[in-house]
């Protein structure tokens, strides 16, 4: 097999890896806010279950859920599982577990900003999501950047978790290719691939950092 | 015209009785200054008088209209979309400050009364414009707060509390965080207020500056009121804890 015809194959597998990683970031990142409120919400029981979901998420193997987020459908319905959820369960799972990293990313970000900053508004007369849209959140989002890059970093690379489901993202072809080949050099590509993507997600998040660094 | 009427104010948090029985009325143009030891309860006045928290018991009562009225035990707010407006009879500044950093000075000052009051930008903008020239700031509109000494920040959030109009304007303590320079330049902008005729209640611990420029001085010790009078009778007090007190700053 050509170096060019295997790079082919493993192409695939990396726009397969890119979807699992952007559609990741678009449910979760969102899905973590809600359950940071739930998780400092003044309801004493809306407040355990986010900080129940929370320890179960990072308590457990993401492997783990994602198997149980595949099979829950047959065993817990009994549904029929059709090909095509593979995807989407690899997603729902990624996006649930990442949630859960996020919340609490959010939490000590959104608990760091002085509450001066709360009373202000309210004296000024904003409402309470006036004040967490304009005055809260974007301090809130330059504080907590360094956190957050380190998940989306780890992110990329968990992406090849989602071989479990049989989801031919790239790290699962370069280690069929690999085998089939009996050569290392797919591995190889896959390394490079993974170092590549996370020197772009870094670079992407510094400038992010440089864009708000305006103020102090 | 009374702007500010609040009638036996008690306000507990958990066992600590911060404030016992307050009472004070204030009219159009006066300027009332609230001194007494750290502790007493000063603070809490103010923070009550802007909602930031809820009295106990009490009336407050703004330009004769009820934000809270008394039933003999505790006080009765009214609810939220009528205590709205309510808003707007008052503006507080803070002793640390408080700007919002990643707003531009001018942004600080506008944004209320843009998002709130729905007042057209142009407006605001020139509202503004008038407050900083009128505040020695005009080459600061497009500062940020981090940019600026903790005297310029001051008065930048004064002119934050003026953008929206207020009928009265409360300050905590608003030089306690600052060096006796910038304290000065501060203390000038307040003394131009009162000058304006702004009505306000200044919460302090500058005595000078309290007895050169208010019409009312309290005095204030565990939650009650000691002793409420002109500044010549609060610094010729016949009470003993009261001219102890303004003695230990004269010294």
């Amino acid at each position: 097999m050509s170096f060019g015809i295997m790079l082919q194959q493993l192409a695939t597998g990396m726009i397969v890896t890119g979807e699992i990683f952007f559609l990741t970031l678009l449910f979760s990142l969102p899905l973590g806010l809600l359950i940071a409120f739930g998780r400092m919400a003044k309801n004493p029981v809306v407040r355990s279950v986010a900080k129940f979901y929370i320890s179960i998420m990072r308590g457990t193997p993401l492997m783990l859920q994602l198997i149980v987020v595949y099979f829950a459908p047959y065993y817990v319905f009994n549904l029929k599982i059709g090909s095509a959820y593979r995807m989407i369960a690899v997603i729902l799972g990624f996006s649930l577990n990442y949630a859960a990293y996020f919340a609490e990313i959010y939490r000590s970000g959104i608990e760091a900003i002085p509450v001066g900053q709360h009373e202000a508004a309210k004296v000024l007369g904003f409402t309470k999501l006036q004040t967490f849209v304009k005055i809260i959140l974007p301090q809130v989002i330059k504080r907590i950047l360094p956190p957050v890059t380190n998940e989306v970093i780890t992110l990329v690379k968990d992406t090849s978790l989602a071989f479990v489901l049989a989801v031919a993202e790239m790290f699962t072809l370069a280690k069929q290719v690999a085998a089939a080949q009996t050569t290392v050099l797919p591995l190889m590509v896959a390394g490079l691939f993974y170092y590549i993507f996370n020197l772009l997600v870094a670079f992407a998040m510094e400038k992010l950092e440089k864009k708000l660094s305006y103020y102090r | 015209m009374e702007i500010l009427k609040i009638n036996h104010m008690k306000k507990s948090f958990g066992d600590l009785n911060v404030i016992k029985d307050f009472s004070l009325s204030v009219r159009e143009g006066e300027v009332v200054s609230i001194i007494g030891p750290s502790g007493s309860g000063k603070s809490t006045i103010l923070r009550c008088a802007a909602m930031l928290e809820r009295m106990d018991d009490g009336d407050l009562i703004y330009m004769g209209e009820y934000a809270a009225k008394s039933d003999g035990r505790v006080a009765w707010y009214q609810p939220g979309k009528e205590l709205k407006k309510f808003h707007h009879y008052f503006g507080l500044v803070f002793q640390n400050f408080n700007l919002f950093p990643h707003y531009s000075v001018m942004k600080n000052i506008t944004d209320a009364p843009i998002s709130v009051d729905k007042v057209p930008k142009e407006e605001a903008r020139q509202r503004a414009r008038a407050l900083l020239a009128q505040l020695g700031l005009s080459d600061k509109e497009n500062a940020y707060p981090y940019q600026l000494s903790g005297g310029q920040q001051q008065r930048v959030s004064i002119a934050r509390a003026l953008a929206m109009q207020p009928k009265i304007l409360f300050f905590d303590e608003p030089t306690s965080a600052l060096d006796p320079e910038l304290t000065g330049e501060v203390l000038k902008v307040i003394k131009q207020l009162a000058q304006e005729k702004m009505t306000m209640i200044i919460v302090t611990h500058e005595m000078q500056f309290a007895r050169e420029l208010s019409d009312r001085i309290v005095f204030m010790e565990n939650g009650v009121v000691v002793q409420d009078g002109t500044p010549d009778e609060i610094f010729n007090s016949a009470n003993e804890r009261v001219r102890d007190f303004i003695g230990k700053f004269n010294a």
